[in-house]
């Protein structure tokens, strides 16, 4: 094991050799990148070549308090990654449940389960638009031959149905990566814990409750933690869905952030709304940290 | 599993099925429909009660979708810059990948860090100072600019998932290599590498693939429309809601769903058993 044996400071060499090529670009496009942008937030930065860009503190941040947009955006973003995140948890877990199972078509659910994740994202959101369409729209004819409206409903286009219709397409899309990863951990939970719960007569849900649910429990945290971050980050879906809108109801922060650089080209302004996003990944990130050190100890 | 072996009564079987339908619909029927449009004629598609399948299927809307130059030229354009952007991360990862793996380096740690503060950093934050670093380079609007981009910004899951492959190949074949005088570059490329092909090939297609679906990065750095990317002229097509044809919108979207869709055919046993193990097992 001359790899492990070998002083510290021999390992850190070699490392650095076979790091090499890589450093240059990391450093350059993603560290760089990362502390600038922190940076740019308390700046007057705006897109034009030679604009001089000065320091100002917290300025763009008093500024986004006085937003309305802002804050619209904000709620809309908090609405969005809470009812994606928790509804996809439900319905992957259910799924994840039955796929675990000896059940007939698992193959098929299994393959299926994990279309959405291969798609482009603007392609689910050409594919929901069509599905959703007022007029020749397979939802609305169902609902229609239904009864259960006696006119067309433009989803996608209405002030109260625009943000649940982008909700229940954010649920289709992260379905695969929350079912597989909930797959895996219901796998690797111990059989004869529940044959041992059998034996002292504990039925299905007591069985659930007593032991899936808290076997999974580091896999749940984890999965979710990272859902919320990935659905608060969103972006291209709801880009190509709605663009934000009708009347900004479906404005999420990263599309507020996005039309603020490069449809206004306040750069400082923009960046403020990302660091403020950072802000909240964080506390996300917290849990997802937290759980792992503890799951290691 | 037990559970059912146990005895699951009839009732509970059949709520099992239930579900189980429900999910296939829920998951399987947009998919369907959109392949479904792509195959019906425009006279078709317009009638007021629309068909599930269509009635006579026909291939017209993929020979108009594939007429239309931009998006010949965009299918293209995404390609070079898949396959650029791929090649590159495999050049630039293996070595990190495999030194993450085999030495306890204070560059461990960091790494890490970075790769995971990168997947959950607002893109936002990151494309704003790329688009200041580009200009002045005369890179953003060019295909050399997308490739770097996709290639640091793809490298943190690269690294995750290399890692993996690579502590999995037994350290003992390379310590015999390594007594019998072969050097650590030598040991690399013809013990290591042969090795790890399943791993660098999963890794090639899901960079390709993380490629081939970006729309945020392109979407901000291409203006050119010779240049543009597949994924960014389907959402242009989007927006042109009033004279958008569905049919060959549709078909579009279907081909530029093949690649993926392959890919995850042929890697699917592996994806399911479990990909974010890492991320969620620490």
């Amino acid at each position: 094991m001359s790899t492990v044996t070998a002083g510290r400071p021999k390992q850190n060499r070699e490392a650095i050799y076979l790091f090499l090529p890589a450093l240059l670009p990391i450093l350059l496009f993603s560290v760089y990148p990362l502390l600038r942008g922190l940076a740019l937030g308390f700046t007057d930065a705006r897109a034009g070549l030679h604009v001089q860009t000065n320091f100002i503190g917290f300025g763009n941040f008093g500024k986004l308090l006085h937003n309305d947009l802002f804050w619209s955006s904000f709620k809309i973003g908090l609405i969005w990654t809470l009812s994606v995140t928790i509804l996809q948890f439900v319905a992957a877990l259910g799924l994840a449940l039955l796929l675990n199972t000896n059940i007939r078509f698992r193959g098929v659910a299994r393959t299926l389960a994990l279309i959405p994740w291969a798609m482009p994202p603007v392609v689910v959101a050409i594919m929901w638009r069509l599905l959703l369409h007022p007029t020749n729209g397979p939802v609305n004819e169902i609902l229609q031959n239904l009864h259960l409206t006696d006119h067309p409903i433009n989803f996608l286009g209405n002030f109260s149905t625009a943000l649940p219709a982008v909700i229940v397409v954010g649920i289709w899309v992260g379905m695969p990566m929350t079912t597989v990863t909930l797959l895996a951990g219901l796998q690797g939970i111990d059989r004869s814990l529940y044959e041992a719960a059998a034996v002292d007569g504990a039925g299905g849900w007591h069985q659930f409750w007593n032991i899936t649910l808290p076997q999974l429990r580091t896999v749940i945290v984890a999965i979710t933690s990272l859902d919320m971050i990935w659905n608060f980050n969103s972006f291209g879906l709801v880009y190509v869905l709605t663009a934000g809108g009708p009347g900004g109801k479906t404005m999420l922060p990263m599309l507020f952030a996005y039309n603020e650089a490069f449809r206004y080209g306040n750069f400082g302004m923009a960046a403020a709304m990302g660091d403020v996003m950072v802000v909240i990944i964080i506390v996300f990130l917290a849990f997802y940290l937290r759980n792992r050190l503890r799951s290691q100890a | 599993m037990s559970r059912q072996r146990l005895g699951t009564r009839p009732a509970t079987r059949a709520a099992q099925y239930v579900a189980v339908v429900c999910y296939l619909i829920f998951l399987g029927f947009p998919l369907v429909w959109l392949i479904s449009t792509s195959l019906k004629s425009p006279q078709e598609f317009a009638s007021i009660d629309p068909s599930f399948l269509p009635k006579h299927p026909d291939f017209s809307n993929f020979t108009d979708a594939l007429e239309e130059q931009g998006l010949v030229r965009s299918m293209l354009n995404s390609l070079q810059i898949s396959v650029a952007s791929t090649v590159l991360v495999l050049i630039v990862s293996l070595p990190v990948a495999y030194a993450l793996a085999r030495f306890r380096s204070r560059l461990r740690p960091i790494t890490n860090g970075w790769i995971l503060v990168s997947q959950v950093f607002p893109v936002i934050l990151i494309v704003i100072p790329l688009f200041m670093i580009l200009r002045p380079l005369h890179l953003t609007n060019t295909i050399p600019g997308v490739v770097i981009v996709y290639t640091v910004w793809s490298m943190p899951f690269a690294l995750w998932m290399l890692q993996g492959y690579v502590a999995a190949v037994p350290r003992e074949l390379e310590e015999a290599a390594s007594v019998d005088g072969a050097s650590r570059v030598r040991t690399i490329v013809s013990i290591v590498m042969p090795l790890l092909r399943p791993g660098l090939i999963a890794t090639a297609m899901f960079t390709f693939i993380s490629a081939w679906n970006e729309f945020f990065f392109a979407l901000v750095l291409l203006q050119d429309p010779q240049l543009k990317t597949l994924p960014l002229v389907l959402a242009r097509f989007v927006g042109a809601e009033g004279q958008v044809q569905f049919g060959p919108l549709a078909a579009a979207s279907v081909l530029a769903t093949v690649p993926s869709l392959v890919f995850f055919a042929f890697l699917q046993r592996r994806l399911t058993s479990g990909l974010l193990s890492g991320a969620v097992k620490g």
